[in-house]
């Protein structure tokens, strides 16, 4: 039963605006088998997967599906050749109930009319295969994270799916919830079905998985069976890579006296759960994890963007409040948030405003804006960072990523602020634009200004920081010093595991 | 590829000139089909006409600019009038500072629609059509629906009166508010706070403005605008109208989209909505000379509306499929 091939992956190839996120991928899913799909954040799972899904087409490559071989899908021939996915967030109608979800679309019919109860008859023996009660009829706002998943695993059954794909299922979901899930995927796999499993969590993959590849940058790695390979191995196949140039080098703090700028106590909010750390003047502190760690939750919340239940912030010693981000910019702290465009911009306006907009009212006399004084504050800024523009009164959207994020910096820089929180500051910048952001940063360190960076990229974190802070979960795992810090340590932190 | 840039170039051609072609063509049309339209009277009536949604199309522009829409801007007018002319001559206070309470109390309506678009999280639409409901009753409560003539000769000198003794009155107080409206939008710190908010709101509140207070003033300004319009509005007819305005916040909404501001925020320029204003009331005063039937120009101001909104997402219609 468990040694004949479902879906085959064939050279698959993906370029997005000339960067290749998947080059020429290979892989074997059997029936019957729950197979690991594992690589660090950008390594091409999510990309894989909306291929087999049909949400995107491939640039070239093939995907075979029982002997036959496929250019590209889209949404409905995936499903219709059986291959079913559950996403990290449900597709679901909150106001409808749960069979009718199931038959969203194809919606089962008695002539012009709906025929319920054969729906009904049909929901419920899905819920029979896979062991579960469950009352059809309650509306999904009735029922908690956990069965709003089991309800999406029905869906997919309901279509005769030969290959389920689970994004991080275990995410929401608390132990016991996870027993049931783990029980469910074992029922699968006996009948024979084939089980992508995109997970985080090392744990889990020993667990329920029999097989595992691993992803890199868009490439292929390596496949094993569980059995052959250990969570040393795994790690050391995810980092791989070597330290390239186009990192930073790291600069010691000239600030020896260790002055604490700011201090955190047991900070929580609904993602991150006590939380305390110290902030030293003229420092680099960064924040790893994987994505969804709590690492962007921490600064948001400090920064007055999100609510916070408990906990005290101390700048320079003094306790302080910072409900929103106007608080904040008050107190000297700024954020450039992770996402540019929807958090960081205002696309359709221009430069000069984007420039300006954090302090204008320093511009100003009285209500009026000083025009010479924006004037000249935007030249120096664009020439602080060297900005590359053809006017400054253009809508921002005319600039490269590269450009848009230095002017998000000199937004920030402009007022002044001592402690800066920079989340993922250089994401979708091309090499040049980011090495000059780095130059930038040790710039401001020397300057004397405290820094918290997140990033995603490990050796942008291993090259800027001073120290390192890792985060699980939205718990603190541990703290490594620069010096001591490597790529394996921080992933083994970053996973869950505590030595 | 080439087809591709004719579009473009079009785009950025309407968008620089559109409207002013526009405005000429009408005129061209008009003054054709009516030799009435060129006389010395009716070109006053249409300024006159232009001056009332022109005011309160300044107000509408910041409410547009902010993403937000405002259909109270029909009630407020009458409610003003009603309330400003109910003051001086039945409670016998002076007609100026009748109008100030009546232009005060205005501004309370638009600070409550703020109140519940921001902390309550209704829809501008949903809230201002309750609003404007609310209002109407008001307005009605407070006339018992008959109108009330105005005596004061000071007060009717703010509609009726000339400057220079050729420029009506209205037309000054239009011009002033266009003026004041062009100064906020460029040269204060609460303009660009305008448009960063339309812009992008958590952008905005990410970069430590009160976006709930900006929304909130603009609302008052738009109601403000719309009052002191109504007011006027009193002053030329010499009553106090409740019945004023059914059709008003269109023509208002029409002036200010034509005018290039896009509903859906961050993008607009207040010169060009004085001139949509002025379009605007070529074309009522055009179809009433024409002797249009009133009920074909509900149809025609109808289609010129969903035209202008069209035209305003024209970028957005030809690069869907990018």
């Amino acid at each position: 039963m468990a040694n004949s091939i479902f879906l085959a992956t064939k050279e698959l190839t993906k370029i997005y605006d000339s960067i290749t996120v998947l080059q020429g991928v290979s892989i074997d899913f059997y029936k019957g088998e729950v197979h690991a799909l594992i690589g660090e954040n950008g390594a091409g799972k999510s990309t894989l997967c909306k291929m087999l899904s049909g949400a995107i087409s491939p640039a070239s490559g093939q995907i075979v599906i029982e002997g036959q071989a496929y250019d590209g899908l889209n949404p409905e021939e995936s499903k219709k050749l059986g291959v079913g996915m559950v996403y990290q967030e449900f597709n679901l109608v909150a106001e409808l109930s749960v069979y009718e979800n199931m038959f969203i679309g194809k919606e089962l019919k008695k002539g012009a009319f709906l025929d319920k109860k054969e729906m009904i008859r049909r929901a419920k023996e899905v819920f029979e295969n896979m062991g579960v009660e469950l009352d059809v009829m309650k509306t999904i706002s009735q029922l908690s994270v956990a069965y709003c998943q089991l309800v999406e695993i029905a869906k997919a059954l309901l279509e005769n799916s030969k290959l389920i794909i689970f994004d991080e299922p275990t995410a929401p979901l608390t132990n016991n919830e996870v027993d049931v899930l783990f029980e469910i995927i074992h029922r699968l796999k006996e009948q024979g079905i084939a089980i992508v499993y995109i997970s985080h969590r090392m744990d889990e993959i020993f667990n329920i998985c029999d097989k595992v590849t691993v992803l890199r940058d868009g490439q292929y790695i390596t496949t094993q069976t569980i059995e052959e390979t250990s969570r040393e191995e795994l790690i050391r196949l995810m980092i791989g890579r070597e330290l390239s140039s186009e990192f930073p080098e790291r600069v010691e703090n000239i600030y020896k006296d260790d002055e604490i700028i700011m201090e955190v106590e047991n900070l929580n909010t609904s993602k991150i759960h006590d939380i305390s750390f110290q902030l030293k003047k003229g420092e680099i502190l960064g924040l790893s994890g994987l994505v969804g760690s709590g690492r962007s939750e921490i600064v948001r919340a400090i920064f007055g963007a999100d609510r916070i239940k408990s906990g005290d912030i101390k700048i320079n010693g003094e306790k302080v409040t910072m409900k929103t981000p106007q608080d904040a910019i008050k107190k000297g702290v700024a954020l450039l948030p992770e996402d540019r465009k929807r958090e960081g911009l205002m696309l359709n306006q221009s430069i000069k405003l984007n420039m300006t907009i954090t302090f204008i009212d320093k511009l100003a006399k009285g209500p009026f804006v000083n025009k010479k004084m924006e004037q000249d504050s935007v030249e120096k800024s664009v020439k602080l960072l060297s900005v590359k523009l053809a006017s400054v009164e253009n809508p921002i959207s005319s600039l490269s990523g590269g450009n848009q994020q230095k002017v998000v910096l000199a937004k920030w820089i402009s007022t002044g602020c001592d402690i800066l929180f920079f989340d993922e500051p250089t994401r979708g910048i091309d090499v040049g634009a980011k090495k000059e952001i780095y130059d930038f940063l040790f710039r401001l360190k020397n300057e004397g200004k405290s820094i918290i960076i997140i990033s995603s990229e490990m050796p942008e974190i291993l090259g800027l920081c001073d120290r390192i802070l890792v985060m699980y979960e939205g718990k603190m795992m541990g703290e490594l010093d620069a010096k001591e810090a490597t790529q394996e340590k921080i992933l083994t932190l970053a996973s869950g595991i505590t030595e | 590829m080439t087809k591709k840039k004719d579009i473009s170039t079009f785009i950025t051609a309407y968008q620089k000139f559109g409207i002013l072609v526009i405005l000429i063509v009408e005129i061209i049309i008009f003054a054709i089909l009516s030799d009435k339209f060129f006389a010395t009277n009716n070109l006053m009536l249409v300024g006159r006409q232009i001056s009332f949604f022109g005011m309160s199309a300044v107000g509408m522009t910041m409410v547009l600019l902010l993403g937000e829409i405002d259909i109270s801007v029909g009630s407020i007018l009458a409610f003003s009038g009603c309330l400003a002319v109910k003051l001086m001559e039945e409670g016998g206070i002076n007609p100026f500072i009748a109008c100030v309470i009546a232009v005060g109390i205005s501004v309370l309506f638009g600070f409550l629609t703020g109140v519940f678009v921001t902390r309550f999280q209704i829809p501008s639409l949903i809230a201002t059509l309750a609003m404007q409901q609310i209002i109407k009753g008001c307005t009605y409560l407070l006339t018992g629906g008959i109108p009330i003539r105005a005596s004061s000769e000071g007060f009717k000198f703010f509609g009726q009166g000339f400057v220079f003794g050729v420029v009506p009155t209205p037309i000054l107080f239009m011009i002033a508010l266009f003026i004041i409206g062009f100064v906020v939008l460029h040269s204060t710190c609460f303009g660009r706070r305008i448009y960063a908010v339309g812009g992008n709101n958590e952008a905005a509140r990410l970069s430590g403005i009160k976006t709930n207070k900006v929304r909130i003033i603009v609302f008052m300004i738009s109601a403000a605008t719309a009052g002191i319009a109504g007011i006027i509005m009193a002053s030329r007819m010499g009553t106090g109208q409740p019945s004023v305005g059914t059709d008003f916040a269109m023509d208002v909404l029409t002036a200010t989209v034509l005018g290039g501001v896009m509903l859906t925020g961050g993008k607009g320029k207040i010169l060009n909505v004085f001139i949509g204003a002025i379009i605007i009331g070529i074309l009522t005063n055009g179809l009433v000379l024409l002797d249009v039937l009133e009920y074909w120009q509900w149809i025609v101001k109808g289609f010129v509306f969903l035209f202008a909104v069209a035209m305003s997402n024209i970028e957005l219609f030809f690069n869907k499929d990018k």
